[in-house]
């Protein structure tokens, strides 16, 4: 028996629910040299901003145990040759495409809504208000619930309605459930989770910190216990809103692991940095971990780890 | 190799290849790995990389090596040079023959090589010289002469001396403590080499004060120079944007591009050596850049293919 590995984005119906990590696969065209990116379930771009942006300076980036720190800033050409030359060839390939957009104000926000309704084959608006690689903490909405939901209700209002709107949120705040509950009441559509943690590191030799940015953030495997953490958390209270989980998935179980949580959709990101065809072992080795499990939809296995102690294994076995 | 039109086959693939020696190399590692779909693809100043530390590694970040060579034998494989100071070249360092490694390439832009039979020279510093030899016979099918100046801090991190007398037309070694050719280092004889063998183009490849070094003097020669710079990088496929530096386009417009993919090889003089780890107040995208019409520089105006959402119903 072959799992069915089918998942739901709004309307739509992917293949799989393994996509890109924004800001881990560009906009597709640099992997599609090791695998058919429109054999996952979509390609989730680096966050888009209105304007070209240069990013931060040099070094953007460090090893850390597990993981790594990046301070990259949101380095990226712009809507307008993201409309012209990238979202084109990601339709071309047969992909789909859910846009990252980021923005310094709300307004911003908005006109990015509007500018990607206006294309044709966006199959979802990733909002990024929680990149940590930011000149100003303020300018991080999800640290804040009024502000992540002004955000979340501007896009929502200037999204056309058949396009999907998830908003995704940062793991540094003391409450990630009241943000979810703000983006959820703001007309969120679905959550992702989780952004990078804040982190630094310095250099002993130099006794100077690694990163130019001074501050980065982090992730990869050290990361994947608080993202499944924070899926949990949010699952909980809001069992009905969508989640993409992301967070350190390495493999096939990984991702299980943010499904059992309550993941509807799983994204790889760093380990695209180690293994350029990542995305697509996965869907392998998780087709094959649900195959083990003898379940037979991944969809059965979303939320399953909320269930009391042996219900899951109990309708595995047809006891119920 | 090449196909019917001349050009190597594009892109880079990942493969599971197998290792048949590590030698040690004065005081660098030089690992050959069978890989033939690598070594078919390859073209000189083009780099490989290899993930480090087993399926259950805690190194997360790809290794970045320049190619040294390719050999027909075992179908095709790949060399390149490192030195083991660190956890994960030491993890490369402590392999052997039959191993299994995860390894990507060809990657990036190769050195160019000029039409006519020039005079070429071709400067390394430490195992940074690891590429030139395999431009060096590139250059010698195109009846190019190849003159080498290699350097670092002491004779046994001069890598590939032997090979740069035998094959050079002359080389010129440096040394910081004068053990091995003479005393100081290769920016002091780039003068005098360049006057005496008429050089007529320079490749560079080693750390970036040589490469700033390096193209600075080419300039008051007037000589044109190709370095391949080495910078931080995470994925080496262009997807992690860590490695930019600031380079000067032929429009005019300053911007921060991948070393992984736009280069490792740049022209040294588009190289904006100066603002290196910072982003210049008049790059593409920098605080307070505004863009000189609406139009973005360098795209065609073509319209987004149309095209239903998502899966049918």
């Amino acid at each position: 028996m072959t799992p069915d590995l089918r998942a739901r984005l709004g309307q739509a119906e992917l293949p799989n629910p393994i996509l890109t990590a924004s800001g881990c696969a560009g906009a597709g065209r640099e992997l599609a040299q090791f695998f058919d990116v429109s054999k996952i379930g979509a390609v989730v771009t680096k966050s888009v901003m209105l304007a070209p942006r240069a990013g931060r300076p040099t070094p953007r980036m460090a090893e850390t145990p597990s993981g790594m720190l990046n301070s990259i800033g949101l380095q990226g050409p712009g809507i307008d040759a993201f409309l012209q030359r990238d979202l084109p060839w990601l339709l071309s390939r047969g992909a789909r495409a859910v846009v990252s957009i980021a923005g310094g104000t709300v307004d911003e926000f908005a006109e990015l809504a509007t500018r990607l309704s206006d294309a044709a084959g966006v199959s979802a608006i990733e909002v990024n208000i929680s990149c940590p690689n930011v000149e100003h903490r303020g300018q991080v909405f999800a640290c804040d619930p009024g502000a992540a939901e002004s955000v979340i209700d501007a896009v929502r209002r200037r999204a056309r309605y058949d396009i999907p709107v998830f908003a995704k949120l940062s793991p540094d705040v003391t409450d990630i459930v009241a943000i979810a509950r703000a983006c959820a009441a703001a007309g969120a559509d679905g959550l992702s989770l989780i952004n990078t943690l804040l982190g630094m590191a310095i250099d002993t030799e130099t006794m100077r910190p690694v990163l130019a940015g001074l501050t980065g953030g982090l992730s990869g495997p050290a990361i994947r216990p608080v993202a499944v953490r924070c899926i949990w958390q949010v699952r909980e209270a809001l069992p009905d809103v969508p989640i993409i989980g992301m967070g350190g998935v390495r493999t096939g179980k990984d991702a299980l692991e943010l499904i059992l949580a309550g993941a509807t959709l799983v994204s790889v990101g760093t380990t695209i940095f180690h293994d350029p065809s990542a995305c697509i072992r996965v869907v392998r080795e998780l087709e094959e971990e649900l195959a083990r499990h003898g379940l037979e939809r991944v969809c059965d296995a979303v939320g399953l780890a909320h269930e009391p102690r042996g219900a899951a294994r109990r309708r595995l076995t047809g006891i119920l | 190799m090449t196909n019917g039109n001349g050009e190597a086959e594009a892109g880079a693939v990942q493969v599971r290849g197998t290792v048949l020696t590590v030698r040690r190399v004065d005081a660098y590692h030089a690992m050959t790995v069978v890989a033939p779909a690598i070594a078919a693809r390859f073209r000189p100043g083009q780099f490989v990389t290899l993930a480090v530390g087993g399926p259950v590694t805690s190194m997360l970040l790809r290794r970045s090596f320049s190619i040294h060579d390719v050999r027909p034998d075992h179908g095709g494989t790949v060399e390149f040079v490192f030195a083991a100071q660190g956890p994960g070249t030491r993890w490369l360092a402590e392999r052997r023959s039959r191993d299994v490694v995860d390894i990507t390439g060809p990657l990036g832009r190769p050195f160019p090589i000029p039409r006519d039979p020039v005079s070429c020279l071709l400067v390394g510093g430490g195992y940074g010289s690891a590429p030139l030899f395999s431009l060096a016979a590139r250059l010698r099918e195109r009846r190019c002469t190849v003159d080498f100046l290699l350097g670092a801090a002491t004779g046994d991190r001069v890598f590939g001396a032997l090979t740069a007398r035998r094959t050079g037309r002359t080389a010129t070694i440096t040394t910081e403590d004068g053990s091995l050719g003479a005393r100081g280092i290769v920016t002091d004889m780039i003068g005098q080499i360049i006057l005496e063998a008429r050089t007529d183009v320079i490749y560079a490849c080693g750390p970036m004060p040589m490469l700033r070094q390096v193209t600075s003097l080419a300039r008051r020669y007037d000589v044109p120079v190709q370095v391949a710079v080495e910078e931080l990088m995470a994925c080496g496929i262009g997807v992690c944007m860590t490695c930019v530096l600031p380079v000067a386009g032929t429009d005019g417009i300053t911007r921060m591009v991948r070393s992984c993919v736009e280069g490792p090889v740049f022209r040294g003089e588009q190289v904006r050596w100066d603002d290196v780890g910072t982003i210049p107040f008049d790059a593409f995208g920098a605080p307070g850049w505004e863009p000189r019409s609406r139009r973005v520089p360098g795209l065609p105006g073509a319209r987004p293919a149309a095209r239903s959402r998502g899966a049918g119903p």
